[in-house]
């Protein structure tokens, strides 16, 4: 059997674990805790290790999605989870700007640990003040070769788009190094 | 109680708060991996600072913070070599070349910029030498250290916030490759510029740092101008090692058509969700 896996970071309350919840057939396997921290208490739990899901692709293979832990403190979990990934999404909070920053730091951190491809999501984007695409990829610095898609984290489709445009880009990238 | 441990416990900010509120008379030893300070206090107040073991003098002091020109300096380190601060000091007031008020205020400034560095250092054993003080021929200052402590928590914060924009030295930069982008049509400072010089996906951060001689603060404020501007990126640098855990399974796992193959089994599986 020959797994695969894909990684899913960015900042603390972007919406990770919901996001793999939406797409994986099994029960996500979530390590959360309660936060202790007063600042970060926008919700009640976190991810402290990693968020676990599969997709059985067929009988001879599995991809694996690991969701990273969001507070900065578990950063230490980065490099772990990031080895042999075949690419990662970072998740950004459309509603929370003062998480960009952060989002762009986690970002360029993984980009070091594997230049992998991946994808930028704007998660939340059905909320009232969540904040444009044009707007985000200007605030997170992102050049326009880089994907950024509107997500919803709990709605089963948009993470299928999102996955599936991470995929295409993965295979673009093979295509690159085959005509170099 | 000896006053002794680690920045990392007891940061610079809390040492000189102590300091501060205990009225504290002595010298504060600080040795980080890399180099020495020894900060003296006279009831609370900062007197005499100095980083690593060389003494520059007076009238280095003097001509760094343009009181003096390259010529006085130069006749003053061949003539009055064997002068301490004090002697000179005297001798250059007599001789009307400055006042007092002038040389009060460039130690106060060199000992506040010395101490403002180590604001910046992170790690490093420290002790409190109590009632230990400069030799008697150094000129002594008295600067309440309110005003340094809080201009020193600015910096922190700022340090802080370079560290989590810029996460490792180790890292290297390239330039944005943006179509109508010219660096040379851009007006960046003398040290900006000596920086750019050097970016090369082959030299980290830290190397730059080393070559243009910069400290931490100083290359990250930097390097984050130039990344908020769009010039460059960072990037892993060339020829370094692979991190041990950081290969990619999918490079390990056949050739290049089994690996479309499994990237399109992937893709078929999702879509069928």
């Amino acid at each position: 059997m020959q797994t695969v896996k894909m990684v899913v970071t960015g900042p603390f309350n972007a919406g990770k674990t919901e996001f793999i919840r939406s797409v994986s057939e099994i029960d996500v396997v979530s390590t959360e805790r309660r936060i202790s921290s007063e600042s970060e208490r926008v919700k009640e739990t976190t991810t402290v290790a990693m968020d676990f899901g599969r997709i059985t692709v067929d009988n001879d293979l599995v991809l694996y999605l690991f969701g990273t832990p969001g507070q900065k403190r578990f950063d230490f979990m980065w490099e772990i989870l990031s080895e042999g990934m075949l690419g990662f999404v970072v998740m950004v909070d459309s509603t929370r700007p003062e998480t960009f920053r952060e989002a762009r730091s986690i970002l360029e951190t993984f980009r070091a640990y594997a230049p992998t491809p991946y994808v930028v999501t704007a998660n939340k984007q059905d909320k009232p003040d969540a904040w444009d695409l044009d707007d985000m990829r200007i605030a997170l610095r992102l050049s326009a070769k880089v994907k950024l898609l509107p997500c919803v984290a709990v709605d089963r489709d948009v993470v299928k788009t999102v996955l599936l445009e991470l995929l295409y880009s993965i295979l673009a990238e093979m295509d690159e190094e085959k005509s170099t | 109680m000896a006053l002794k441990g680690n920045l990392r416990d007891f940061t610079i900010t809390q040492l000189l708060n102590l300091i501060h509120l205990a009225q504290k008379t002595g010298t504060l030893v600080v040795e980080s991996p890399n180099q020495a300070a020894y900060v003296s206090f006279r009831e609370g107040r900062l007197a005499y600072a100095q980083i690593g073991r060389e003494d520059i003098g007076l009238a280095t002091i003097l001509f760094q913070t343009h009181r003096i020109s390259g010529t006085q300096h130069r006749l003053i380190k061949e003539r009055a070599a064997q002068m301490s601060d004090k002697e000179l000091g005297l001798l250059l007031i007599n001789a009307s070349y400055i006042n007092q008020q002038d040389i009060l205020s460039s130690l106060q400034t060199h000992f506040t910029g010395v101490v403002q560095r180590l604001f910046t250092w992170a790690d490093g054993f420290f002790r409190f030498e109590n009632n230990l003080l400069p030799p008697d021929g150094k000129i002594m200052v008295r600067v309440n250290l309110e005003n340094i402590i809080l201009d020193g928590t600015r910096k922190l914060r700022e340090f802080e916030h370079l560290q989590d924009e810029i996460p490792s030295l180790d890292m290297a930069l390239k330039f944005v490759e943006r179509p109508g982008a010219n660096i040379r049509n851009l007006s960046l400072s003398a040290d900006e510029w000596r920086v750019v010089s050097f970016i090369s996906p082959k030299n980290s951060i830290r190397q730059i740092a080393k070559a243009t001689k910069k400290n931490d603060l100083e290359i990250r404020r930097i390097v984050y101008a130039l990344l908020q501007a769009g010039l460059v990126e960072l990037i892993r640098p060339a020829g370094a090692p692979p991190l041990p855990m950081m290969q990619r399974q999918v490079a390990q796992q056949g050739n290049k058509e089994e690996q479309r193959s499994l990237i399109n089994r992937i893709i078929r599986r999702i879509r069928s969700l």
